[in-house]
């Protein structure tokens, strides 16, 4: 090598270095700071598409509740149904026709006037296939909405006449249901069923046919109906949102901007808020909350969703339901909750969590639980004594020791805790050599889903205050049901609520579908979830309530108190 | 240095390098921990794994032992009305023990709950059998029972010399401490009870919020760990030094072949590989099973198979150096051959390097086994490392409430490990290089 | 030296096919799916996702598609490719393709926001590293066996074997939350940098230290050393001059690796600063099953990799004039 080649060498290598310093400050000159939004908040990990049709999570539809408005908006307390785009509706009395009134003042981001035509265009695209939305099924309660989204795509057109859907004019939106659906009004207001605005999307899939999807909801090109719309956007970092002008309300939306950071650490979440910078973080690492519950600014609240385990009841020795009663009785709840979830988590002996609006809530059989420590230590120990009576009924006793069982759950801390406890009550009462298997989450999923598991921890999450939000994941044919359990005249009770106009005595149905789910035990239920929310104590507005929703446009400061 | 035979420097070495204090302290640490991590369940410890639901993790007491005994099985006794005297409780509890002794054998310890002169309970404390476990199938509740009545009156339980004692309830609970365990195990358990019978370490370094003691949970914790570093460790030098050495020494194109296929494996996206071979590994369970390779056996490969690749880079870069050496050139030259030359001129001389190397690459591989852990993809609870303990402490730092001792341990124990490996490593850097010797 | 880097770069296409070829298999092989979730997909709409996502092809036109020089999809040109203005679509034309999870962003896009992040989180915590890790690895070895060696080491291995997120927390306490001088966690400002930076060097910091004082060692017993010695060069000449070239061999080399390495940052320290940098995405988009977001990263990293690799072997020759610059090829 030549002297000069090795000079030139040496400048290559400083060089090396210098690249990564011009990204240094490159990096900074680019990313001028944003100065903080008039409130901002954590919103878990980045969402999955802002398209309001194709997303099923909880993130996702909050983003979705500050950019969109449905034909109807939840109440920031009760949920109960208040005008959004319509500002009034009728239903027929045999509860099948609802008739829509849009107000004129409805208006896009871009200041076109929002329509009927709208909502038809973006209901339809719901139901199409193609659009691969999760909820898309939630429609099918719309006359002729299930048999055009199974249709052949050339048969589609056809189809989509007989679809229940009409707009007599362009405030005026018709819907004809198949079946009596009561949480009809509290679906217009949940984020599939939110209007998308069809010139812009359309001219995104014209353009862009690889990739129109992540450029009709970019930043400066997205159009929405709600009261704030979407000015800048970082991957994994934030969404920063202002007020729309043109929202129909904009008088009431009191707040200027928003910030909805996506913060995947918990402790991270705590800190920022602790400090100032976050105003409402919605978890919080549990080790913390009895420290937390001291707090004024905490807010934990009865939540719709549960936890349970699944049984795999395809599997011997789970496929007798004693062995399933005798694991579901063995399990402390009380302890678990108070000590090892601590955030005021209700025990439960139902899938089914509390809080459901005139629904006589069944539960596994059990001892019925004291109030006190005495009266609870006896209970468990009754229902601890049947348990091992059930084991040995099912013939398993010293000479037939009961097979190793495994527990899958998904790697979190709170699942392993639960499982640690469950698998610490089953060997001590029932003697049972209980296994942990830990997955990621995917794995875990394919798992559960394929009935390669014993027992799996799984939750579910209630989209609207129903019973049958929890009760249809578990019929025969379901998706979600990934416990290989079937029961006929289940699917059947369950159809026949589906049918009944009597709200009373379709709650009765519902209820007797549960206790029958309750008595044949292929889930294990736990206890319910509560929410979990770090709210700044000035932020007017913000309620807790059961769907732990809290829709932005009643945020508001309040004046400090003097 | 030719004039050395192939044994003496070996000698020389080990004088050299038992001279150094700092590394024979080390060596003698580390030879302790991997005794302990062997022998954990021979010493008086805690239970690593049965949970003491009280909410709330607690702090380092420093306290020898006491009643929080939970590898145990234990007769319960509920009083219906206080003992009419001490010296009939006395009386009475002796009564008792031999009728534990005749029924199991063995001798209980009797502990007395409820305020001190009037006990409300009497505990008849046994150690760990699974026999004697009601949870599997075991009636000694009834059998207790059925002596008890033999020796009752309406009144209550005659007592040897005059009085009676009334009981209202039997009950016999029980709490395996270890859970199950392989053979080895099981007799070092039956070691420890006759050695320290009912002692305990107290909670030195606190307890988790599940009440579990953190001591304990390090020493069984430093199983897995120290198996990581150990499986890290030989992976790494057996294959990374090597394929390093091999790759320097020749040079060229086997060289260039070889490091390719280096860079080719490190971008090879990682986790991908694990989930891939940790699931093949969970469909064959039962065929690897057969042969022996348990979860954990792979487990430790897939992470040894991490920790080779920077191993041979450094390796080779080194050989390249040494191999443009007079001293290299010389033996060559001579007439040695490569496997000599590598063997007596090149490998010692990658010691210094390789020690340090690894000194570093140790530490990663634990932290990582428990970054794998946690995304389940390693060693399952109640089985623990030190890593898992680690990050388990991930949110005990905060500004509410500090449980510092959540992080004391572990780093406790992983720091002196890894201190004394560096420690260890410079020694035997030392005492092995032939430089060194030659001018000392 | 223009031979060297043509060869370098004909190897450099070679092993980026085998790694997109190899990384593509496994990534299809694992299990489980990019669109499964707690609350199943109705298999109707699972379906048209595959479908517009071409999962539902067999693997190797999915290899083709995801490569480049053949295009089956519904606006593609069957054998020519590309979307009728380029004859190849794909990687061939630097499109990486959208990602499944994030599904408003094209992995590019992902990977033009996360990267200058990460890299200049990256380029402050190496000069973290070296800042801290030369000056104290160069002092140790200096003053071997003294009590600042000893302190020095201690100081060194506690960097090592305290996990970054312990670390990070006791740094957040003390700077965030006692004195208040720096931001809890975020991005934006230099102020946001430090800690983060500071975290992610350390353990490279502790790492160059051992490694400059054990190859210091190394070469301060060498005869070319002690004959600079001998002729009576004053020791700080002897050392920068002589020594210190050659010592830096060991940390050069561990430098390469370890750069890309800290310039694609960090999962935890990312995760845990609030950071969006490209760090998060080697992880999560394993986990989602994100293919190609997976392969975008790792493609990132290799590149990144044999760049580095390839200047720290001719960095080689340079530090260590005995390494001819072919053989180190």
């Amino acid at each position: 090598m030549t002297a000069a080649w090795r000079a030139r060498l040496r400048n290559v290598l400083a060089l090396a270095l210098l690249v990564p310093l011009a990204a240094l400050a490159l990096a900074l000159a680019r990313r001028a700071r944003l100065p903080r939004a008039e409130l901002v908040y954590s919103n878990g990990s980045e969402v999955t598409t802002l398209d309001p049709a194709t997303v099923s999570g909880q993130s996702e539809g909050r983003v979705a509740m500050a950019l969109f408005e449905g034909l109807t908006v939840k109440h920031p307390e009760t949920l109960a149904p208040l005008p959004g785009v319509a500002e009034r509706w009728e239903v027929a009395p045999d509860g099948l026709t609802y008739t829509f009134h849009l107000r004129a003042e409805a208006r896009w981001s871009n200041g076109e006037h929002l329509t009927a035509e709208d909502f038809l265009y973006s209901w339809r695209r719901l139901l199409e296939p193609e659009t691969a939305a999760p909820f898309a099924y939630q429609l099918w309660c719309v006359r002729g909405a299930e048999a055009f989204s199974r249709s052949a795509p050339e048969e589609r057109e056809a189809r989509w006449r007989d679809v229940g859907l009409a707009a007599p004019d362009a405030h005026t939106l018709v819907v004809e249901l198949a079946r009596p659906t009561a949480y009809f009004l509290a679906l217009t207001s949940f984020h599939p069923l939110f209007p998308v605005h069809r010139r812009s999307l359309e001219e995104a899939q014209r353009s862009f046919p690889r990739r129109w999807q992540s450029e009709w909801v970019r930043a400066g090109r997205l159009i929405s109906n709600g009261p704030f719309k979407l000015v800048e956007r970082r991957v994994n970092d934030r969404l920063r949102l202002v007020r729309n002008p043109e929202y129909w309300d904009v008088g009431a939306v009191a707040l200027r901007s928003l910030d909805i950071l996506a913060l995947e650490h918990i402790g991270t979440g705590l800190n920022l808020y602790l400090a100032g910078e976050v105003d409402w973080i919605d978890r919080v690492p549990a080790t913390l909350v009895p420290e937390l519950r001291r707090r004024p600014d905490f807010q934990a609240a009865p939540y719709l969703a549960s936890y349970f385990y699944r049984v795999n009841v395809t599997r011997p020795p789970l496929d007798d339901v004693r062995v399933r009663r005798a694991l579901a009785l063995s399990v402390d709840r009380r302890t678990l909750c108070a000590a090892i979830l601590q955030k005021g988590e209700p025990p439960s002996w139902s899938l089914t969590p509390p809080g459901l609006a005139g629904y006589p809530r069944p539960e596994m059989r059990h001892a019925p639980v004291g109030a006190d420590e005495a009266a609870h230590a006896a209970a468990l120990a009754a229902d601890r004594a049947e348990a091992r009576a059930l084991l040995a009924a099912a013939g398993y006793g010293p000479a037939r020791p009961f097979p190793p069982l495994e527990i899958l759950f998904n790697t979190s801390e709170t699942h392993r805790d639960v499982a640690e406890v469950l698998a610490a009550d089953w060997s001590a009462t029932l003697g049972i050599e209980v296994k942990l298997l830990n997955q990621e989450w995917k794995s875990f999923l394919d798992s559960q889903t394929n009935l390669r598991y014993d027992l799996s921890r799984s939750s579910w999450i209630g989209d609207y205050p129903d019973p049958n939000t929890f009760l249809e994941a578990f019929t025969a044919d379901s998706e979600n049901n990934r416990t290989g359990w079937r029961s006929e005249r289940y699917d059947g009770l369950l159809a026949a609520a589906g049918r009944e106009v009597d709200a009373a005595r379709r709650l009765a149905l519902l209820a007797e579908a549960e206790a029958l789910l309750l008595e044949e035990l292929p889930i294990l239920p736990l206890f319910g979830y509560v929410s979990q929310n770090l709210v700044h104590p000035r932020l007017g507005g913000f309620h807790a309530n059961v769907l732990d929703e809290h829709p932005p446009k009643f945020w508001h400061w309040k004046e400090r108190a003097r | 240095m030719s004039a050395r035979g192939p044994v003496h420097p070996a000698r020389q070495a080990w004088r050299r390098f038992r001279s150094s204090r700092g590394a024979l302290a080390s060596l003698l640490f580390l030879a302790a921990s991997g005794l302990g991590a062997l022998l954990a369940p021979l010493l008086p410890l805690a239970s690593p794994r049965v949970l003491a639901l009280e909410g709330e993790a607690r702090a380092p007491r420093l306290e020898l032992g006491g009643p929080r005994w939970a590898h145990r099985v234990s007769i319960r006794l509920r009083l219906s009305e206080p003992p009419r005297s001490g010296e009939l409780l006395a009386r009475a509890e002796r009564l008792l023990v031999a009728n534990v002794r005749e029924l199991t054998g063995a001798r209980p310890r009797v502990l007395r709950h409820g305020p001190g002169a009037a006990p409300e309970e009497l505990e008849l404390a046994l150690l760990y059998r699974s026999e004697l476990d009601p949870a599997r199938g075991a009636d000694l509740e009834a059998r207790f029972a059925s002596v008890l009545a033999s020796q009752s009156g309406p009144d209550g339980l005659h007592v040897p010399g005059g009085g009676t004692l009334a009981l209202a309830r039997v009950e016999v609970t029980a709490q395996d401490g270890y859970g199950p365990l392989g053979a080895l195990d099981r007799a070092l358990v039956a070691l420890r009870h006759r050695l320290f019978g009912f002692f305990q370490l107290g909670p030195w370094l606190g307890t988790d919020a599940k009440g579990r003691d953190l001591l304990a949970r390090c020493v069984f914790g430093s199983r897995v760990s120290l198996s990581v570093a150990l499986a890290a460790a030989l992976v790494s030098v057996l294959v990374g030094v090597g394929y390093g050495a091999l790759a320097g020494y020749f040079g060229g194109r086997l060289d260039s072949a070889m490091m390719r296929l280096v860079d080719v494996l490190y971008s090879i996206p990682f986790l991908f590989v694990v989930i891939f071979v940790i699931t093949l590994l969970g469909e064959y369970r039962a065929e690897l099973a057969q042969l022996g390779i348990g979860r954990m056996t792979a487990f430790f490969v897939v992470l040894g198979l991490s920790t080779w690749l920077t191993m041979a880079r450094v390796v080779r870069a080194q050989v390249l150096a040494l191999r443009q050496a007079e001293f290299v050139r010389a033996a060559r030259v001579l007439g040695a051959s490569h496997l000599f030359v590598l063997r007596v001129h090149v490998v010692p001389h990658l010691l210094g390097i390789v020690a340090v190397y690894l000194t570093l690459t140790l530490p990663a591989v634990m932290l990582y086994e428990s970054f794998l852990s946690f995304l389940g993809l390693g060693v399952e609870p109640p089985q623990v490392s030190w890593g898992i303990l680690a990050s388990d402490a991930l949110d005990a730092l905060n500004p509410l409430s500090v449980a510092w001792w959540l992080v004391l341990g572990p780093a406790l124990f992983l720091g002196a490990t890894l201190l004394a490996l560096n420690v260890l490593g410079d020694g035997l850097r030392d005492a092995l290089d032939p430089r060194l010797g030659r001018n000392a | 030296m223009t031979l060297f880097l043509l060869r370098r770069a004909g190897w450099f296409l070679v092993t980026l096919w085998l790694v997109v070829s190899v990384s593509f298999v496994l990534m299809r092989a694992v299990r489980g799916g990019p669109f499964s979730s707690e609350r199943a997909l109705h298999p109707a709409v699972e379906q048209s996702l595959r479908e517009r996502y071409h999962l539902d092809w067999p693997l190797w036109k999915q290899y083709l598609q995801y490569v480049g020089p053949l295009d089956w999809s519904a606006q593609g040109h069957r054998l020519v490719g590309g979307d009728g203005t380029r004859p190849w679509g794909g990687l061939l034309a630097l499109d990486l393709g959208p990602s499944f999870k994030y599904r408003d962003f094209t992995v590019g896009e992902i990977l033009a926001q996360s990267l200058p992040v990460s890299a200049a989180l990256g380029a402050l915590a190496l000069l973290w590293a070296l800042a801290l890790g030369l000056p104290s690895g160069i002092l140790a070895a200096v003053r071997r066996g003294t009590r600042l060696d000893l302190a020095l080491r201690l100081a060194a291995t506690l960097g090592i074997a305290l996990p970054n997120f312990v670390v990070a927390g006791l740094l957040v306490l003390v700077f965030v939350f006692g004195l208040g001088w720096l931001p809890p966690a975020g991005w934006g400002d230099l102020a946001h940098f430090l800690l983060p930076s500071f975290v992610l060097g350390l353990p490279f910091a502790a790492y160059i230290a051992r490694l400059t004082r054990a190859g210091l060692l190394e070469v301060l017993n060498q005869d070319f050393v002690r004959t600079a010695r001998a002729k009576g060069l004053p020791p700080h000449l002897v050392l920068v001059r002589h020594a210190l070239r050659a010592s830096l061999l060991p940390v050069v080399t561990y430098l390469g690796p370890a750069t890309a390495g800290i310039l694609t940052g960090s999962l935890v320290v990312e995760k845990i600063f609030a950071i969006p940098g490209v760090g998060t995405h080697f992880v999560n988009s394993a986990l989602n099953r994100d293919y190609p977001l997976a392969m975008g990263v790792t493609l990132v990293y290799t590149v990144l990799v044999y760049a580095l690799n390839t200047l720290v072997d001719a960095a080689a020759t340079l530090l260590d004039p005995r390494i001819p610059l072919e053989e180190a090829g």
